[in-house]
């Protein structure tokens, strides 16, 4: 991702696109990202609280049946294509979450179904959650690698 | 090189008439405010196809065929077709050419591909190369989504200077003899690179390259902004459209109200949520063939430069950190 070095007219340009171009509504953005998430985070702790209950589980038991409710909810949504309505106020709140990582795995799949199982729904399937996933994995390895050094 | 007139402008002789044209597009821009100029809007996205690349493919041989009826024309008879689109390998085009069996010229204009099929199509009947030629493109926002961005059911948020690619396509007969408003001069534009590098950007890209073509082209010439009712880029949208103006004025061309951009006119701005406007190859086509080829068989319009305007950027380029090249082309229509 080299970047090339503007000529003189380029950067005298940009300058001026910079000027005309608008930025987004980060404060508005924000709230409703907080506000969304919130929710978000709200149902999962009612689901988590729901499985202590309906399944006699500790809390940190119970909270992995609960993300996996929020994955299937961020699936369907995405299936019946509201997740992308939704997710254009909620941005971040809807993103940040594991609903977020459900709609980018289910949307690619969706997405390309019509090339097949193979070369479409399974090798694309990553191609948005990919990063994630890699960097998930790295970081989790280097933590890992730190801890087991310094306990 | 007689009917070359300046650097890079083409007078015609014998300037070629738009014999007719065919519109379709999809439900979105079937609610927009030029509605009533487009021979056919969809019900479905999809128009009953099992992919958006497929049903892109059915709107662009619709728009052939639609063009092809209205002038009475068989296909067979069409020397050749000219046409472009923005699917990797143009192949909404060339499906098309396979289904309308005419020999065919597959263009890569990006966005522009309107104004360089009209302009390629012009010079090859007025050399006296051909005496009909087909001239066509199209676009899918759902098609161009996937290709470009993100897969459409994705929950991403869109940029406030971001566009909205237009689903739809536009052809246009172009006939050596017949009736119809006549294209007159043709500019082909150089590849222009001032610094973009934001694919969401797409109108600040190309205004640079509007500019330099509407600039050559008076230069070329010696037309006068004012001697056009209208001067019509292609899609570069709200600001894309500032910026054009405001590179023009630096270099001593004031254009006024009748300078306008297709990407701003085929959508309600305020009611439809588009952002900037509208974008993609049928952006041009469709508010060209449609909408201003109507206004010109009513008489309520003399003379129009379309500017069409592409970026000509793959995703692999931009993952690559190149900079965003465009181009526009121009062409002079008169009734």
């Amino acid at each position: 991702m080299a970047k090339k070095e503007l000529t003189p007219a380029q950067k005298k340009y940009q300058a001026k696109v910079r000027q005309i171009e608008p930025r987004p509504r980060y404060l508005r953005h924000a709230f409703l990202a907080f506000f969304s998430g919130g929710l978000v985070c709200v149902l999962g702790q009612g689901l988590i609280d729901l499985y202590c209950w309906l399944l006699h589980l500790p809390p940190e038991k119970a909270s992995n049946p609960a993300a996996a409710t929020m994955i299937l909810i961020g699936a369907l949504l995405t299936g019946f294509g509201v997740f992308d309505k939704l997710a254009k106020y909620a941005g971040a709140g809807l993103a940040v979450p594991v609903t977020g990582f459900a709609n980018s795995v289910v949307a690619s799949a969706l997405e390309f179904r019509e090339e097949g199982l193979i070369y479409g729904v399974s090798a694309k399937m990553f191609l948005l959650a990919g990063p994630v996933i890699t960097f998930g994995v790295v970081t989790a390895f280097i933590i890992g690698l730190l801890y087991a050094i310094f306990q | 090189m007689g009917k070359k007139t300046g650097k890079q402008t083409y007078q015609l002789t014998n300037p070629p008439a738009i014999i007719s044209t065919g519109t379709v597009v999809g439900p979105f821009e079937g609610r927009g405010p030029l509605a009533e100029d487009f021979d056919e809007i969809l019900t479905d996205i999809r128009n009953g196809q099992s992919s958006f690349e497929k049903a892109e493919r059915s709107l662009l041989i619709k728009a052939c065929r639609l063009a092809l009826d209205h002038a009475g024309f068989p296909s067979t008879q069409v020397d050749l077709f000219l046409a472009g689109d923005l699917l990797n390998q143009i192949i909404s085009a060339s499906f098309s050419a396979l289904d309308l069996g005419i020999p065919f010229l597959g263009l890569y204009g990006a966005c522009s591909t309107a104004a360089l099929g009209l302009g390629l199509g012009t010079l090859l009947l007025d050399g006296g190369f051909a005496d009909t030629v087909l001239t066509a493109t199209s676009s899918h926002h759902l098609a161009a989504e996937r290709q470009y961005r993100y897969p459409t059911e994705y929950g991403g948020q869109r940029r406030p200077y971001q566009q909205w690619t237009v689903t739809g396509a536009g052809a246009a007969l172009l006939s050596s003899t017949g009736e119809g408003p006549r294209i007159t001069a043709v500019t082909f534009g150089k590849v222009i690179d001032l610094g973009s590098t934001d694919p969401l950007n797409m109108g600040a890209a190309m205004a640079p390259a509007a500019a330099d073509t509407i600039i050559r082209f008076f230069q070329d010439t010696g037309w006068e902004p004012n001697s056009f009712d209208l001067i019509l880029t292609g899609d570069l949208g709200q600001f894309g459209l500032e910026l054009c103006r405001q590179e023009l004025s630096e270099q001593g061309f004031d254009l006024g109200d009748n300078f306008m951009d297709c990407g701003l006119m085929i959508y309600d701005l305020q009611k439809q949520d588009v952002h900037a406007g509208g974008s993609g190859c049928a952006c041009s086509a469709v508010v060209t063939y449609g909408h201003v080829y109507r206004r010109f068989l009513r008489k309520e319009l003399n003379r129009v430069l379309l500017v069409a305007t592409g970026s000509l950027h793959s995703p692999t380029t931009y993952q690559q950190g190149e900079n965003i090249p465009t181009i526009a082309h121009a062409v002079r229509i008169e009734a």
